[in-house]
């Protein structure tokens, strides 16, 4: 045992002065990189969250897109609705599906016994759902100009960017929460099984004013139409309700989900791991 | 900040030789009514590579999650270098190779290196990596496109890549061929270079002979051996002889075979290698000694059960495969030991 002599103590000094250090703000962006790249890469990901917007706006906006709701043209209702889906999607299936798969293989084992920060994970499976969100809201708005001639001046488009970004929150934190509770086999059919009804009754692919009375009533008791309403109304359309209850409904349900992904996530570790 | 290739030369006085590099302390691990460890103390000093040799259902990955911070024992402690092995500190000291069935599939060989090299503070490098663990041809493919040996060697690539001072290896030649199964001991042996220490769990005692210096055998949660190979290997061979004698521990320690003794009340338990010896010495030695019974050792029973763990798994390859002589002749090294690859 020679644990104290001059030369350990110089050693263990100068070591401390030039200990390498990681370079966090590198790790957090190299982990958001391959995330984005990662699903990127991924059909099953990037074209239901990117096509498919696209290819309902282009179908149902030359349909109906020359009646007017809540003061706005359906065209223009459609950008916002048609990109309020993507953000839904890439949220809740970036999440859900990415955290359900990443857990039954190991995967996430093997990321949790390696020295990387936990948050990073979250970090870069938030860019990333931020990042296919911007791409859906940019395209619809470019389609939406092509071939409906819809135009936004910059502070309103602006202001609904930023409503559609909020919606990230609430939604990956409620796939966050079902990519604990489900496999991965089945947290595509679940999710699906919410995403689906959700978009439909909340009147992001059809205005809800076309629909029954009962789903209108409906619908106000959903995440998700208080996220397309409050979207709505920051790209110029009549406001339904108001801006402070659409933002408390989503700050609610970011709440609640988070809350509910930790204990799915403590109900996962005990299963596991006794 | 970023160059910290120098660091990485001043490894050893960061590593205390006399503190172990991990370490189970009287652990004990229950899932429910199950005992996946009961009080197992065992631990790997620096620079030496420990394997931990059991069948399937041991406690193996149990021990190691233990010493990970995967889990927490339900009684007893698990360090890694001397910490809390969930701590940050310890982490970034330790490359682990798990068992993983999937590795997300729309990266790179290399993407998913630069990803890891990020996570530690002096990394080998993503080039380096890639040429001690063999992927050179293959960097750039997705790791969805890998064979099931180039998985592997990747996994191997993501557990070095930091640098770390001790390497996690469970089961980490599962179901590669008897071929893939030598060449990546050649790797980890070339890469080791003796300099640092290894926690391998295996199920191969060939595995654990090809790499190990130390080998802990669990066998039902419960440590059955410890010692180098060499040892393990002669004290599975060996045989218990009891018998009720007046000679002392020191003159039983003596007679022809015998390699350990202990006294239990008036009965006398040795461990020979060769118990036909030990009992003509011993009733040369003590004509009127009582009670002689001769059993195969704990050991060797446990060795059965770890051959005919792995003599399953061999029937399989063996029916599929025909012929495939090498990795069908395992069931020897329990006899004859270590043969080159």
């Amino acid at each position: 045992m020679t644990t104290s002599t001059p030369a350990g103590v110089t050693n263990a000094a100068s070591d401390a002065v030039q200990a390498p250090r990681r370079n966090l703000p590198r790790l957090y962006l190299t982990e958001a990189r391959f995330e984005f790249l990662k699903l990127l890469r991924l059909p099953g990901y990037s074209v239901s969250v990117l096509a498919f917007p696209v290819m309902f706006y282009a179908l149902f906006g030359a349909l109906f897109g020359g009646y007017a709701v809540q003061g706005i043209s359906t065209a223009k209702y459609m950008v916002v609705g048609y990109s309020a889906a993507g953000v839904l999607a890439a949220s809740l299936f970036g999440f859900g599906v990415g955290v359900a798969s990443e857990r039954g293989q190991g995967w996430l084992r093997l990321k949790r016994v390696s020295p990387m920060p936990p948050l990073a994970y979250f970090f870069a499976k938030v860019v990333m759902a931020l990042l296919f969100s911007t791409l859906v809201v940019l395209v619809l708005t470019l389609l939406g100009a092509v071939l409906q001639g819809v135009r936004f001046e910059a502070g309103t488009w602006l202001r609904m960017y930023g409503a559609l970004m909020l919606g990230v929150l609430p939604f990956a934190s409620l796939g966050l929460a079902f990519g604990y509770l489900f496999g991965p086999n089945s947290a595509p059919m679940v999710l699906n099984l919410i995403y689906t009804p959700a978009a439909f009754a909340s009147g992001l692919w059809i205005p809800l004013t076309v629909m029954p009375p009962l789903l209108q009533k409906i619908a106000e008791f959903l995440p998700t139409y208080h996220f397309a309403q409050f979207a709505l109304s920051q790209a110029g359309a009549e406001p339904v309700g108001s801006g402070l209850t659409h933002v408390l409904v989503l700050a609610i349900t970011t709440v609640v989900c988070l809350g509910l992904a930790v204990w799915a996530y403590f109900r996962d570790e005990g299963k596991t791991y006794g | 900040m970023t160059d910290t290739r120098a660091a990485t030369m001043d490894r050893s006085p960061a590593t205390d030789p006399a503190e172990p590099v991990a370490e189970l302390v009287e652990a004990t691990k229950r899932y429910g009514a199950v005992t996946a460890l009961d009080r197992v103390s065992l631990r790997a000093m620096p620079g030496e590579v420990l394997a931990v040799l059991g069948p399937n259902g041991a406690g193996k990955t149990t021990a190691v999650s233990l010493m990970l911070g995967l889990a927490r024992p339900t009684s007893g402690r698990a360090r890694l270098f001397g910490a809390d092995p969930r701590s940050a500190g310890s982490r970034m000291r330790i490359g682990t190779m798990l068992q993983v069935s999937g590795v997300p599939a729309t990266l790179t060989v290399r993407e998913h290196l630069t990803a890891f090299a990020t996570y530690y503070p002096a990394p080998l490098g993503v080039d380096g990596a890639i040429a001690i663990a063999g992927l050179e041809g293959v960097a750039n493919r997705l790791y969805g496109k890998l064979s099931g040996g180039q998985q592997q060697r990747l996994h191997f690539a993501l557990a070095i890549v930091g640098d770390p001072d001790a390497l996690f290896l469970d089961e980490p030649t599962t179901g590669l061929d008897a071929a893939s199964r030598r060449a990546f001991w050649n790797h980890v042996r070339e890469y080791l270079g003796g300099r640092r220490s290894v926690i391998l769990t295996t199920h191969y005692l060939e595995e654990a002979d090809a790499l190990a210096d130390k080998v802990v055998v669990l066998d039902q949660g419960k440590v059955v051996a410890y010692g180098t190979p060499t040892e393990v290997k002669a004290r599975a061979a060996g045989r218990k002889v009891r018998a009720v004698t007046r000679l002392s521990t020191a003159e039983a320690s003596a007679l022809a075979g015998v390699r350990s003794v202990e006294r239990s009340g008036a009965v006398t338990t040795m461990l020979s290698t060769d118990s036909d010896a030990t009992v003509r010495a011993l009733l040369a030695a003590d004509p009127r000694m009582s009670g002689l019974e001769v059993t195969g050792a704990g050991l060797e029973e446990a060795f059965l059960s770890l051959t005919s763990g792995t003599g399953g798994d061999d029937g399989e390859g063996n029916a599929a495969a025909g012929p495939r002589g090498r990795g069908g002749g395992r069931d020897s090294y329990a006899a004859t030991g270590r043969t080159e690859p």
